[in-house]
């Protein structure tokens, strides 16, 4: 593994917080009791809570020892696919952390709230101009999130209409939440398959849309990394059937000053500001899923709504035909804080850039990696492209055995299993933040795997070894759960 | 750009390795009539030091960029936050990782995480939390849901008219398109959930109270336990105020069956309403019907411990349609950032806290009552309570946010339009003594 960036190094063993606890320890300075106690009922309340008992340094050691069995984006090539693991500006981390935003209370009044208005009503104008839509919400809290605001924006419009509708078209590229979001409005998904390039045929949309059915969930550039080019044919077949089309833009880092979504057909798109807009996935959240809308869906859009009046800026929530509320107040305004400063940082040109690298790595790879990996769909692709382990199987090597390999060599690996319609898939998304050193060690790290999958495959099903921990027992973990300490 | 790494020349040999001429050429599989004519319309880009500025700037306009005394809630607390707790937080580690899905190298988040379950299943009395949702809110329309899909022979959920107004908001969104309905429970002239008038209420999946209520109050769920089990409706209960349970009895000691919370008092900034954290918690028997992801304890192939995600086969990546619900990202890093305040804070430290927050509310509505105002309620609150300003208030208010960065509490008639010149006061730890005399004289 010569110039790999795995290596192992002195790692620490560290207790759960109930092990560390000691009776009478406590890692916060209190506050002085300056006004008398005020003793509630005894029948209200109960003991303190059994929390452990620490000092300031415990606490700080526990979640530095723990932070280090942790694999982030700064600590090496992240190339999951369609999670989009770009780089996160540090930047973005002291807008966000600024006093007046930080600090600042939801109930604080309009008048007294402006910053906050603003940088939202700015941030919305600007994702408006990047996707080509006429307005858009920020509410949502996370991608899931948008897409169910989206699907009962739809499901209010059909309500709207006077006729429901009770099904809805889903290709077998989709993301899992799609289904479960339209399940949750009551729609029925009607499953389609993608046709023989990877790519939807306009004549199996056609064979199942009817007027029963409310529309057409598409993720494009879609989860195999192929651009949907049927999309405005499709968009046509449903619209004909008063129709809508409900666009998944968790790949919009592909296209960016490319294709905007709302000028190809698409009604209703949710962006996820944790992928293309550089905001840190946190371990998973939080993040931020604002929903785009033509004219069709914009009096469905969830409130209050941030309008700007003159030179002054206030939340409007007189919508009769709004969806209602989906955030307790606004979404998840730290996170918007970051994408603004992001979108700032980068400016037009900086984002056709991102996209334009985005695609170009992939590509690289993809070809870079053809013959060592098998590719199912050999075409030019966008910001990803998906192999499996056919070559590797002969050999007893799967997916899951190459990409616990990998962590050996420093990388994490990439999307496993997943998109469903490729066997074993092993999707890689470099994103524009990696040098072409990077994802040239990467390259490097997978042939070299390949080739300990001929020649030692048995090492790589007993991968990884320079982990903190090796593989776990997840089907026991899933059988005699264990959800607490 | 500083953020994009490609030289000149590493971009011509990767071209050449793509058979590509240019980056144009890269998107030559999207139809020319789908491309757009446009470049993007917005401002040129700015560099570190102009956006810095640039966001002072807007930040700035935000009263809260001055040091302001918070007599506010309403779901969104003012607690202060140690320095350990950014300075933890801020590890790229955590903050830069993917949900865990390779524990290998996610022992961190998941040990972390699955710490975070522990404790507030022991701040709340309940045998599972999940590993966090997004808000409250959105938390109790989860609670809802399971309560409808786990009693399908009924069609309704009772909430009570004192859970926060955009809770019941958020529930009705989310439950509109099923079909079942919501009714609210009214409130008695002592600011609580009317149980007689729930008593009458039947065809009932669920009943949510939230304790302590929207006006404060901290309502009788002993009660309300007892209407859900004679109606056999789940009994969901809700709080906004994480740090309450740190001096009430928790909801686990009444028997609720789910409990859908707040976690923005742990430790989290209150940056405008969000990010926060939701929290969702329930019996054992509850366990399989929650939404969302779990991380339990296992051991690896040498026999060490570990941590995974689990239960997966509830979730929607795995069970499409059929999952127990859509979500995937949740509130992660606000989970870990409310297990290290939780864990800073400690056994010694919530007590003290949650008396202090309590002492002060306490302290607060006499010295406005002494300064004037009339209290509504007679009940027991925690660190909330309302109380009806004498005349010529609303000025003052405003000009002693104006003026002074005081915050003197909020008019409730916006979400209680019967509650006219009512006003929601709040105290935490971080007001002083000082600063409430001053405010008491201030109103007077």
């Amino acid at each position: 593994m010569d110039n790999q960036p795995g290596a192992s190094g002195l790692i620490f063993n560290e207790p759960s917080l109930w092990e560390k606890s000691r009776k009478g320890r406590c890692a916060i300075s209190l506050p002085k009791a300056d006004v008398e106690r005020a003793e509630l009922d005894k029948d209200l309340t109960g003991d303190a809570p059994e929390l452990p008992q620490l000092s300031e340094l415990d606490v700080v050691r526990h979640y530095t020892r723990l932070s280090q069995w942790n694999f982030g984006v700064d600590s090496g090539m992240y190339p999951l696919g369609s999670c989009t693991m770009k780089y996160n500006p540090k930047t973005n981390e002291v807008q966000a952390a600024l006093k007046g935003f930080a600090g600042a209370h939801p109930f604080s009044g309009d008048e007294f709230s402006q910053g906050s208005l603003k940088l939202m009503y700015n941030l919305e104008q600007y994702l408006a101009k990047i996707t080509g839509f006429d307005t858009l919400t920020l509410q949502p809290a996370a991608g899931a999130h948008g897409e169910l605001t989206g699907m009962l924006m739809i499901h209010a419009y059909f309500a709207k209409k006077g006729k429901q509708r009770s099904k809805i078209i889903i290709p077998d590229t989709a993301h899992g939440t799609n289904p479960a979001s339209a399940a949750l409005c009551g729609y029925i998904p009607v499953n389609i398959k993608s046709g023989e390039k990877g790519i939807l045929d306009p004549e199996t949309v056609a064979a199942v849309m009817d007027e029963d059915t409310a529309g057409i969930m598409v993720t494009n550039p879609n989860t195999l990394g192929l651009f949907e080019s049927n999309i405005s044919k499709i968009a046509d077949i449903i619209h004909s059937k008063g129709g809508l089309v409900y666009g998944d833009g968790a790949n919009m880092n592909a296209i960016m000053g490319i294709v905007k979504p709302g000028e190809i057909g698409i009604d209703v798109l949710h962006l996820n500001l944790h992928k293309t807009f550089s905001t840190p996935h946190g371990g998973g959240g939080p993040g931020s899923g604002p929903v785009a809308v033509g004219k069709a869906l914009e009096p469905f859009l969830p409130v209050p709504r941030v309008v700007k009046d003159l030179d002054s800026y206030k939340l409007v929530s007189d919508y009769p035909d709004t969806i209602g509320k989906i955030h307790t107040f606004y979404g998840h305004f730290g996170i918007m804080v970051r994408a603004y400063a992001y979108i700032l940082s980068m400016g037009a040109k900086g984002l056709l850039d991102s996209s334009r690298l985005a695609v170009l790595s992939a590509n690289y790879i993809k070809e870079s990696l053809k013959g060592t990996l098998n590719l199912p769909y050999d075409m030019p692709c966008m910001h990803e492209c998906v192999f499996n382990d056919e070559f590797q199987s002969k050999n007893n090597v799967t997916t899951v055995d190459m990409a616990k390999r990998l962590l050996d060599y420093g990388f994490h690996p990439p999307t496993i299993y997943f998109p469903l319609v490729v066997h074993g898939a092993f999707m890689i998304e470099p994103t524009e933040t990696e040098s072409k050193e990077d994802i040239d060690q990467f390259i490097d790290a997978v042939k070299a795997i390949a080739r300990e999958a001929e020649e030692d495959p048995e090492k790589l099903r007993k991968a990884p070894f320079l982990t903190k921990v090796t593989r776990l027992d997840e089907v026991t973990a899933a059988r005699k759960p264990c959800l607490r300490g | 750009m500083r953020y994009l790494p490609h030289t000149k020349e590493d971009i011509k040999t990767m071209l050449k390795i793509t058979g590509q001429s240019s980056l144009d050429s890269l998107f030559e599989c999207i139809p020319e009539d789908l491309k757009t004519k446009q470049s993007i319309d917005i401002p040129q880009s700015l560099s570190e030091w102009e956006l810095n500025a640039h966001m002072e700037e807007l930040a700035s306009s935000n009263i809260a960029c001055k040091d302001y005394k918070c007599f506010i809630g309403g779901g969104s607390y003012d607690h202060f936050i140690p320095a350990i707790i950014p300075y933890l937080i801020s590890r790229s580690e955590f903050m830069t990782a993917y949900t865990p899905y390779q524990p290998e190298v996610s022992q961190g988040t998941l040990q972390g995480i699955y710490e975070f379950q522990t404790m507030i299943t022991e701040l709340l009395g309940m045998d599972v939390a999940t590993a966090s949702h997004y808000d409250c809110g959105t938390a109790l329309a989860e609670a809802c849901l399971i309560a409808l899909k786990k009693n399908r022979e009924k069609n309704k959920i009772a909430i009570s008219a004192l859970a926060h107004p955009s809770h019941r908001q958020i529930v009705q969104t989310y439950i509109r398109p099923t079909g079942y309905e919501i009714i609210e429970i009214p409130y008695t002239k002592e600011g609580l959930t009317d149980m007689n008038a729930l008593a009458g209420m039947d065809d009932l999946a669920g009943i949510a109270v939230q304790s302590p209520n929207f006006f404060g109050n901290i309502e009788d769920l002993k009660a309300v336990k007892a209407v859900a089990d004679s109606k056999k409706a789940l009994f969901i209960t809700s709080f906004t105020e994480a740090m309450s349970y740190g001096l009430l009895k928790n909801p686990g000691q009444f028997g609720a069956d789910l409990v859908a919370g707040e976690g923005q008092s742990l430790g989290i900034a209150k940056s405008f309403g969000g990010p926060g954290l939701g929290l969702l918690a329930g019996t054992k028997k509850q366990m399989r019907n929650l939404p969302g992801r779990f991380i339990g304890k296992t051991l690896d192939a040498n026999g060490d411990n570990g941590y995974v995600l689990t239960l997966a086969t509830r979730e929607q990546h795995i069970k499409r349609e059929k999952a127990s619900s859509n979500i995937c990202s949740n509130n992660g890093l606000n989970a870990m950032t409310a297990a290290m305040y939780l864990a800073t804070v400690g056994k010694i430290g919530i007590r003290e806290i949650a008396q202090q927050n309590h002492d002060k509310a306490v302290y607060l509505k006499k010295s406005l009552v002494n300064a004037g105002f009339e209290p509504c309620f007679d009940k027991p609150f925690f660190n909330e309570f309302v109380l009806k300003p004498p005349k010529g208030f609303e000025q003052k208010r405003a000009a002693l946010i104006q003026d002074k960065c005081i915050f003197a509490g909020m008019d409730l008639e916006p979400f209680y339009p019967e509650m006219k010149q009512h006003y929601l006061f709040c105290s935490t730890e971080t007001v002083s003594k000082d600063d409430i005399d001053q405010l008491a004289k201030e109103v007077q």
